[in-house]
């Protein structure tokens, strides 16, 4: 139903269009030749005019501002590339100079160990020497102590012996006699009396 | 009331009459139209290139888009060898962009929408196209109508196909024009007029057409400028690189 009532409106246009076609004296004003040469004349002016000035004066600008932006930006660019491999180069610098501290600092401490070690070594070397040397000498005197002991204490016998029998019998005795029971009493009874 | 669609494209002069020897080039409506959008490309362009900052402005973007869309254009259908036409292929789409774009506007002429403007450019194209096609490659341009690969049989008929297709190119180039921007016009200007004779009850249903119409000329506003634009190039093309 629309569809039809649409079609005829469409169809009524159409013969609206012509009778108006119809109706003008001169149809299309564009077919009209009297002011043709006029608008020839003000367009080839006008567009003269804007063809020159946009090619001498508008466009080389525009050209010129959109080179040098991008130029900018490209130099901006290779700025940052520039300062982001120096920073690199400094990151790489200074982590090499932190392992290099760090490779330092372990030598000046394994050096420091060394030396404290070599020099606990000799330290104690020495001591030992000095006491082995102690020991020695003390054992030195030790024996020569212990050597001479049983004389001394034979000695220490005869006279207290002597002493002795002096007051208990008021004579004197030989001390060679006494001297003589001694020695027997001691290879008699040495190990005994010393504790060999 | 001016119920006829086609009096909107009437010229009709506007000051005293000039005449130079026999020829009258009074300014007229159209004349006034043309200036005003030459004037208006002019200055939108001045001021979008005054100024150059990094970050650009309103006007600088658009001047700026304008410039590479159109470079872009000629690059990619003409290749590297039509950047000394860019200034007149870049005048030449903005004048007729503008021209029916202002053509848009309410009360306003269509300069576009007359035969004899559309047809003026387009022989303009035309000879300055064949003119750079002979200075290029002297009468190697002739080739132009003998494709490659065609059987010898066939071979007569292609160059006379080839030879009037190269010949209607100005007449199609400014119809193609001429014929959207009228069109279009009246259609608009049809419909208008329906509106107001239908009044308040039925002339909603025109009216809304009306709307749908104004968005759609100015798609074909831009579109026919496009086209005229990039048919230049591809004719410039054929001019700069023979590819036969």
């Amino acid at each position: 139903m629309f569809k039809k009532l649409f079609l005829y409106s469409l169809i009524a246009n159409f013969f609206f269009i012509k009778k108006i076609f119809a109706a003008e004296s001169g149809g299309m004003p564009q077919l009209d030749p009297e002011f043709w040469i006029s608008q020839i004349f003000w367009l080839v002016f006008t567009f003269g005019v804007l063809y020159i000035v946009l090619s001498k004066l508008i466009l080389p600008k525009i050209s010129a501002n959109l080179e040098l932006r991008k130029s900018q930006i490209q130099e901006n660019i290779e700025a940052a590339e520039k300062q982001r491999e120096s920073s690199e180069a400094k990151l790489k610098e200074f982590d090499g100079i932190v392992l290099k501290s760090k490779i330092e600092a372990k030598n000046i401490f394994k050096d420091a160990r060394e030396k404290v070690i070599k020099n606990i070594n000799s330290k104690k070397e020495i001591l030992d020497k000095q006491i082995d040397d102690e020991i020695k000498k003390a054992e030195v005197e030790i024996d020569t102590l212990r050597q001479s002991a049983p004389e001394k204490i034979n000695k220490i016998a005869v006279v207290t012996s002597t002493e002795i029998l002096k007051k208990l019998i008021g004579a004197e005795v030989n001390n060679s006699s006494i001297s003589a029971i001694v020695d027997d009493l001691v290879k008699k009874n040495g190990d005994k009396y010393y504790g060999h | 009331m001016a119920a006829n669609p086609m009096t909107q494209f009437e010229v009709y002069r506007i000051g005293p009459e000039i005449k130079v020897g026999a020829f009258d080039i009074s300014f007229t409506n159209a004349s006034l139209f043309m200036v005003i959008s030459s004037l208006a490309i002019l200055i939108i362009f001045n001021l979008g290139s005054k100024k150059n900052s990094i970050l650009p402005n309103k006007i600088q973007l658009l001047a700026e888009l304008s410039y590479s869309f159109v470079s872009k254009m000629i690059s990619d259908t003409a290749g590297s060898k039509a950047k000394p036409y860019f200034s007149f292929i870049f005048s030449l789409f903005m004048f007729v962009l503008f021209c029916n774009m202002f053509g848009m506007i309410p009360y306003t002429f269509t300069v576009t929408s007359h035969i004899i403007v559309t047809f003026i450019l387009a022989a303009f194209i035309f000879i300055g196209v064949t003119v750079i096609g002979f200075i290029k490659h002297g009468f190697g341009y002739l080739k132009l109508f003998v494709p490659s690969g065609v059987p010898i049989v066939l071979l007569p008929l292609i160059v006379v196909i080839e030879i009037i297709s190269y010949l209607s190119r100005p007449i199609s180039l400014s119809v193609r024009l001429f014929a959207n921007m009228m069109a279009g016009h009246t259609m608009m200007k049809v419909f208008g007029g329906f509106v107001v004779s239908l009044g308040i009850v039925g002339g909603w249903l025109p009216l809304s057409f009306s709307v749908a119409l104004t968005g759609l000329e100015i798609l074909v506003a831009f579109l026919q400028a496009y086209v005229f634009a990039i048919l230049t190039c591809i004719y410039l093309n054929d001019a700069l690189n023979l590819h036969h």
